[in-house]
């Protein structure tokens, strides 16, 4: 586990690559969560700094875009996909068992901090709907009764 | 590779790497040697393709035919219901869902022994066994321009692209080309935009070419947000090389030398095989510096969507990329005139740009021999929802629906009735079967009040209800809307609570007409084509499926059984067996045995409480009598 202050010189090598560069803050946004798990206040404003901008511009385009969040994420994040031919294949009933059994709903962490549920529009594996993916790895052509099976697995 | 400093030179290595192919070409029964080319696309790679390439080596080496075969990734061959799909040349057998367990029978029995290996074969409806890809139906009918190389190269290796003619239509622009003439080409060919409006491209080009600039850009909108399309995906997955190369030429035509593909994050495999890509063809001089020894350089970079929809809307895209929140402006100006840091900019999407290298080497006018009188040429539809065969199909323009769902798709999955098709998304609207034999093309969709789109089509059965297809697409408007102009992120909020107050068995008739009211102020005051075709879909759904908003409202019915607050589940007492599987299965014991005799006499009928059930269905699929109704 890399400390803190290791994390924010790894950013800080990647937004000098980067010519500090305003218009690049999509990409060192990726690369801080990518590093951080998520995208804190203190993240937010050492991005601000860098790019001498506001920190107000920052915070606007993380919570524009639904990929970035700011709060952490769990070990594993389950995402659900509700893309239409997910949905129209039985999508919701996953995602009503997955909430059922981890108890939490769409868009939470279970307190012991394992699980993130969150939904998503369209992995584009459409010929394997309805899909559900655990961090890299996709699971297809899915059965409400298989959920139980799957999560035991982690 | 090492740079390639001329025409003659591509082309030389043309001739030369036709060998890598030579097993793909020929269709031949008999062979010495074999290639097998597995499918590498995300949904086949899902279901663990790239364990089989694993296995396919591991078991070449077992059974000493290493010599004898090669093994490699390929992208999609757009069969996504049957994957991993796994096909030998040069008898062009074609094998379905194929798992990493049979890599030994397949090395084994096909390439040692040169048997067919029959249990892993497509099996048609009338369950015969098919061996030739071509004799399937899913693809006797398709005409494959855009994804000409899916499912034939290796994506990741650059002299499999050069063998197929890649790079060649660059060649010819920069050596022969003005770039009146590039732009008249892509004009002639009547190539109109693949991502959604339609917008002819050659007249696109033009304007970015008037536009006067020290500094022009080249956009590819790689920003696929329709859920369920994924033919955009599939050409980066499969030959990325085509985009670039494309990116280049529009540079030529315009006089820009900086192209920018905007992808979105959900597709690491796409941004993988393109990173790979360009520095391939940067490395060999076809992107870059002086590209094959001329004096055009071009240089393109990645950058990432962060999910957001409307950033397939250009100008939100364009702030995108600037690193701003993805926020529509109004037009004009057009991009073609002010884009990308206020400079000229020319934004295409990925199936478009797939086209152009065909368009160059073989002619505007040979191009425009396909397709109907305005939209000519192919398109790639993602053929998905409740069909046999779920996939990517690419068909000339002025197909039928019916050719495409019953003839290609196979039909509605489970023998069922089909109700709608829905195209182009959440912008789109959705048909029914009176709209089955008009031709598809982009002017025809709109007339019947959907559109093209991005090329979804998502074929919906008699268990889908058409009130909830319509509140789905809101939910997702509502969610993606960016929140800049009023109509799109008030009004659309106010048609979903409508329709989740129809939905929930709450709906009046006045609902109905506020909605119609409510959907045509949004289409005309929107500020982007996002909040425009946001009440496509209600609309359609209003025009050709009236009866069942009427059933909701009126009768308080959901004619699906789809909407739970308007299903009631019941027990028809003299087909109950008595048997009690749903008295058991109930979660919350709604069912109670009756003191009257069942179909059995000598067991007793059940019956639902229906102030209990919960209507999760449970007992109707366990009834082994189908005495269960809602």
């Amino acid at each position: 586990m890399k400390s803190n202050k290791e994390l924010f010189a790894e950013l800080d090598t990647f937004i000098e690559e980067k010519h500090n560069d305003p218009s690049e803050l999509i990409a060192i946004l990726h690369k801080a969560q990518g590093l951080f798990g998520y995208l804190p206040m203190n993240v937010q404003q050492f991005i601000a700094d860098k790019l001498k901008i506001n920190v107000s511009r920052v915070y606007g385009v993380v919570t524009f875009y639904s990929f970035f969040t700011m709060v952490p994420k769990g070990d594993n994040v389950i995402n659900i996909c509700l893309g239409t031919a997910c949905f129209v294949r039985g999508a919701n009933d996953l995602l009503a068992r997955v909430e059922e059994i981890l108890k939490i709903k769409n868009g939470e962490t279970t307190p012991d901090g394992k699980f993130t549920l969150t939904t998503l529009r369209c992995v584009g594996a459409c010929g394997l709907a309805p899909v559900m993916q655990i961090n890299d790895k996709t699971y297809g052509n899915l059965k409400v009764d298989d959920i139980d099976g799957i999560l035991s697995q982690y | 590779m090492k740079k390639i400093n001329s025409r003659e030179e591509l082309l030389a290595l043309y001739e030369q790497y036709q060998s890598l192919l030579d097993l793909r070409k020929e269709e031949k029964d008999v062979s010495e040697k074999y290639h097998i080319s597995v499918c590498g696309g995300t949904g086949c790679t899902s279901s663990n393709s790239l364990e089989i390439v694993e296995e396919l080596k591991k078991y070449a080496e077992i059974y000493h035919v290493a010599d004898k075969v090669e093994i490699s990734i390929t992208g999609c061959f757009g069969f996504c219901e049957r994957g991993p799909i796994v096909k030998i040349f040069p008898d062009h057998t074609f094998y379905v869902k194929v798992t990493p367990q049979d890599a030994e029978k397949i090395i084994k029995q096909h390439i040692v022994e040169g048997k067919v290996v029959e249990e892993l074969l497509y099996k048609n409806e009338k369950g015969e066994k098919i061996s030739k890809q071509d004799n399937i139906n899913f693809y006797k009918k398709q005409h494959r321009i855009a994804l000409r190389n899916c499912g034939l190269i290796n994506p990741e290796v650059l002299e499999e692209t050069i063998a197929v003619k890649g790079y060649q239509a660059l060649a010819k622009v920069l050596y022969e080309m003005t770039s009146d003439d590039v732009i008249k080409e892509v004009s002639d060919s009547g190539l109109r935009g693949r991502g959604g409006a339609g917008f002819l491209t050659g007249q696109k080009w033009r304007f970015a070419k008037a536009a006067v600039s020290d500094k022009k850009y080249i956009i590819c909108n790689a920003d696929e947000g329709d859920p369920g399309a994924f033919m955009d995906r599939s050409i980066l997955e499969g030959d990325p090389h085509s985009v670039l190369e494309s990116m280049a030429i529009a540079g030529y035509a315009i006089g820009a030398d900086e192209g920018e593909i905007y992808i979105r994050a959900e597709y690491p495999l796409a941004v993988h095989r393109l990173e790979i890509a360009i520095r391939e063809a940067t490395e060999a001089g076809l992107l870059g510096d002086h590209i094959l020894g001329t004096n055009f350089s071009f240089h393109i970079n990645i950058k990432y969507g962060a999910g957001a929809f409307v950033c397939g809307e250009e100008t939100a895209l364009i702030h995108s990329i600037e690193g701003k929140r993805g926020e529509p402006t109004l037009k004009p100006p057009f991009p073609a005139t002010k884009g990308l840091f206020g400079k000229p900019t020319n934004v295409n999407n990925v199936e478009t740009w797939a086209n152009i290298p065909v368009i160059i080497l073989d002619g505007g006018k040979k191009f425009a021999e396909l397709g109907t009188e305005n939209s000519k040429g192919t398109k790639v539809f993602a053929l998905a929802g409740k069909i046999n065969n779920v996939g990517l199909v690419e068909v000339p323009m002025g197909t039928t629906l019916r050719e495409i769902i019953y003839d290609i798709g196979g039909g509605i999955k489970n023998g069922k009735k089909f109700k709608a098709v829905q195209t182009g998304g959440p912008s789109g609207g959705c048909l029914s079967e009176k709209d089955l034999d008009t031709p598809i093309d982009y002017d025809n969709l709109v007339e019947k009040g959907s559109m093209m789109g991005s090329g979804g089509m998502i074929v919906l059965d008699e268990d889908d209800c058409m009130v909830n297809i319509a509140k789905f697409y809101l939910e997702f408007t509502v969610e993606e809307s960016c929140g800049k102009c009023t109509p799109c992120r008030v009004g659309n909020k106010r048609m979903l609570e409508i329709l989740t107050k129809i939905t929930d068995g709450n709906g009046t008739e006045q609902d109905l007409a506020d909605l119609q009211e409510l959907a045509h102020v949004i289409k005309d005051c929107s500020l982007c084509a996002l909040g425009q075709s946001a009440p496509n879909p209600v609309l359609s759904t209003m025009q050709g499926f009236m009866d069942e908003y009427i059933a909701h409202v009126r009768d308080k019915k959901c004619p699906a059984g789809t909407c739970k607050n308007l299903v009631n589940y019941e027990i028809i007492e003299k087909n109950c067996l008595g048997c009690g599987l749903c008295a058991r299965n109930c979660p919350v014991n709604a069912i109670f045995k009756t003191d009257r005799p069942a179909k059995n006499p000598r067991l007793m009928a059940y019956e639902i409480d229906g102030s209990k059930c919960v209507k999760c269905g449970t007992c109707l699929h366990k009834c082994p009598a189908k005495a269960i109704i809602k």
